[in-house]
């Protein structure tokens, strides 16, 4: 069984969970057998390297135009959403997006709102605040459904429930779902869902869902799913609110089949999923169903701030497919429960401490080998492994000139660390002090301690040779 | 100044370097188009119903004075009691003599439960399909609206040969989508389906369980 407490808990106790984590067979088996079926899912999808290289340069091209002009297109898609009949808001935090959300939900007297899989809902915590505002958030995606059903928070972006088992489940139903019998068959599992929440689109008065691209010329959002969950909460409930990170925007309908063909091949190796759902507004007079009310809420949380550096904003490139947490040995390992944020693994690794600050989150960005890995898949470039190492660097020193700080800059700093590399500074810039250090370390090798601190927890001591270089170097020349 | 100033302002203050071109996607997919001999209709069609039928999409080449006749049919082999349906196929579908029509021709808050407990399958018309994925393309309007191809177990859905479109690309290009796209436009790659428990593929998650393609073909097909 796991040994996780499964619910978000701080990130800076990480290290911590990331060891429980790592003991936890189970666990891994969980993780090691689902990542390694979506690793082969999608080389498959990819047999010609080079055609793969044209295709995500083009979506790295896509992206990054659509950022350069992020404020003009963001006012141009409210405009056109706002001539399509749909309500705009801003939100710069997740306190205000759940404000806003909250107000609608009562100017509606909503009991029930039917919840599609969306991640930024999950960074604002919007199920805790509906849940103290007194109004219920039920999540209809059978993954999301299955964790929130069990009071725990998704391990995963694409696939929530991919830390359970088959036979995890079907005790959660059996337990939790009214009239339930108890059954280890996956189609009668997805029936009893399917039965209970057919019920729930039917009487919910708001629908909540993400939005996978936001395009600004025809002011459409474009919902990517396979399970029809997100068509019935866009489509039943007389309102539909849809939240999303500002980034998602793009500006034209054609910049959209590049950067869909490779979300959907990245994630789960599919060509495409079942439903690609394009919504340009609500029910217009005469059509027969579909929301009558519908809002975008455009949530920055921290955003602005990776925006605000030419080689972070590369972070909100993402199109959130989850190919980098798939390939990551780390997250592979430790499964996404014990970052302790809402997005794990290494995007979350980058995005989290503009969101959460650096004083919580700058072990994170730690969590890497560095292997390179997400890199490489990233269908849209990303170079995770270079922001890695800058945010490493933003946690251990004031901000550069000319660079504002980060929340949370320079949190991890310390001054025992300062210095060791101030002494090391002097020591190899100046040539005397730097020979009399070597003789002195190599004749007094024997009172090197034996236990060195992190070094000496899985690598044997280290000890200075019998001799220095430079003198090796000499008596080898004789 | 209000949330929305505030974001504008820092994106707008944020160090704006060298602008990237405009990103040319038609040149990305002429020259994926130039690589390879054009489509034929005839491949396009088998790739079509070849995908499909990977999604676990059903596709019955019917023609166009015969679809009605092989509609009634699949009705009756599939135990469908009742047929929802736009209003421009009334006169064809009782002509052909198929039971339990259901004209969608009352806003959905007035009969919700009905649609909901007790209709068994849908016909709608789609706008064309996309060879490379098996795709669907359903623009929902007012005599056929959203939640058709959606509710009902069994989606019926006619497709002309004629519309079909080497990718996603083309089929948006040649109907010049970003014109006129209606309130809610779908693409549908097969019956609803889920891997979230154990990633073990379950088909009929949320919408439809089973979706059967009536493929419009002519004599030379």
């Amino acid at each position: 069984m796991s040994t996780q407490a499964l619910k978000f808990v701080p990130a800076s106790e990480f290290k911590e969970r990331a060891a429980l984590a790592v003991a936890d067979e189970h666990l891994r088996r969980s993780f090691r057998g689902a990542m390694d079926f979506l690793i082969g899912k999608r080389a498959a999808q990819f047999p010609d390297l080079a055609a793969f290289e044209r295709q995500r340069a083009l979506a790295e091209h896509i992206r990054k135009y659509s950022l350069a002009r992020l404020p003009d297109l963001l006012e141009l898609l409210e405009r056109r959403l706002t001539e399509n009949g749909v309500q705009v808001h801003w939100a710069e935090n997740g306190e205000q997006a759940n404000r806003i959300i909250i107000d609608i939900a009562r100017s509606h007297s909503t009991r029930l709102m039917v919840k599609g899989k969306s991640m930024v809902s999950e960074e604002i915590e919007l199920n805790h605040a509906m849940a103290e505002a007194g109004m219920e958030a039920l999540e209809s995606d059978m993954g999301e459904y299955i964790v929130q059903l069990d009071g725990e928070k998704p391990s995963h972006i694409i696939m929530p429930a991919i830390h359970k088992t088959k036979q995890e489940i079907s005790r959660l139903f059996a337990e939790k779902v009214p009239g339930a019998g108890y059954t280890e068959s996956v189609d009668e599992l997805i029936g009893i869902g399917r039965a209970v929440l057919r019920e729930k689109f039917m009487i919910a008065e708001i629908g909540l869902s993400g939005v996978n691209f936001a395009v600004a010329e025809t002011g459409t959002l474009c919902l990517v799913e396979n399970e029809g969950n997100g068509r019935m909460c866009t489509t039943v409930p007389a309102v539909h609110i849809a939240v999303t990170g500002i980034e998602k925007v793009v500006e034209k309908l054609e910049h959209v089949p590049p950067l869909f063909g490779l979300l959907t091949r990245s994630a789960t190796g599919q060509a495409i999923t079942t439903y690609f759902n394009m919504i340009s507004g609500p029910r217009k007079p005469g059509e027969k169903d579909g929301p009558r009310e519908m809002h975008l809420v455009l949530v920055d949380n921290g955003r602005t701030q990776a925006y605000s550096d030419e080689q972070m904003r590369a972070t909100l490139q993402c199109i959130r497919c989850g190919a980098c947490m798939n390939h990551c040995p780390v997250y592979t390992r430790i499964g996404g429960h014990a970052y302790g944020t809402t997005y794990p693994g290494p995007i979350g690794e980058i995005i989290s401490p503009h969101m959460m600050g650096l004083a919580a989150t700058h072990v994170l960005p730690t969590a890497s080998s560095l292997c390179g890995a997400c890199g490489e898949v990233c269908p849209v470039r990303i170079p995770i492994p270079d922001l890695l190492i800058r945010l490493r660097g933003e946690a251990q020193h004031d901000a550069r000139p000319g660079h504002a700080p980060l929340l949370g800059q320079g949190a991890a700093k310390s001054g025992l660390v300062d210095a060791i590399w101030s002494g090391w500074a002097a020591l190899y810039t100046r040539p005397a002090l730097y020979r009399a250090f070597g003789w002195l370390a190599t004749r007094f090798r024997v009172l090197t301690p034996p236990l060195q601190s992190g070094w000496t927890v899985s690598r044997t001591p280290l000890k200075p040779a019998k001799r220095t270089l430079h003198e090796q170097m000499a008596a080898r020349k004789t | 100044m209000s949330a929305r100033d505030h974001i504008l302002q820092r994106l707008r203050a944020a160090p704006q370097g060298q602008p990237p071109l405009p990103p040319d996607v038609p040149g990305f997919y002429a020259a994926l188009g130039a690589a390879l001999p054009a489509s034929t209709r005839a491949e396009r069609i088998d790739l079509f119903c070849d995908r499909m039928a990977f999604w676990h999409g059903e596709v019955v080449r019917v023609s166009r004075e015969s679809w009605p006749n092989e509609l009634r049919r699949l009705c009756a082999a599939k135990g469908v009691r009742s047929l929802l349906h736009g209003e421009q196929y009334s006169e064809v579908l009782t002509a052909a003599g198929i039971a339990g029509l259901k004209p969608y021709d009352r806003p959905i808050e007035e009969w919700k439960s009905e649609l909901f407990e007790n209709t068994d399958a849908s016909l709608t018309s789609t706008r064309g399909g996309i060879a490379e994925t098996g795709t669907l393309i359903v623009w929902p309007d007012a005599s056929e609206p959203r939640l058709m191809s959606l509710v009902p177990p069994i989606h019926f859905a006619l497709l002309d040969a004629d519309q079909l479109y080497d990718n996603l690309f083309a089929a948006m290009s040649a109907q010049s989508w970003s014109g006129n796209l209606p309130s809610n436009a779908l693409l549908v790659s097969g019956p609803s389906k889920t891997a979230d428990i154990q990633v073990t593929l379950a088909y009929g998650a949320h919408g439809p369980k089973e979706l059967v393609v009536l493929l419009l073909v002519d004599e030379r097909d």
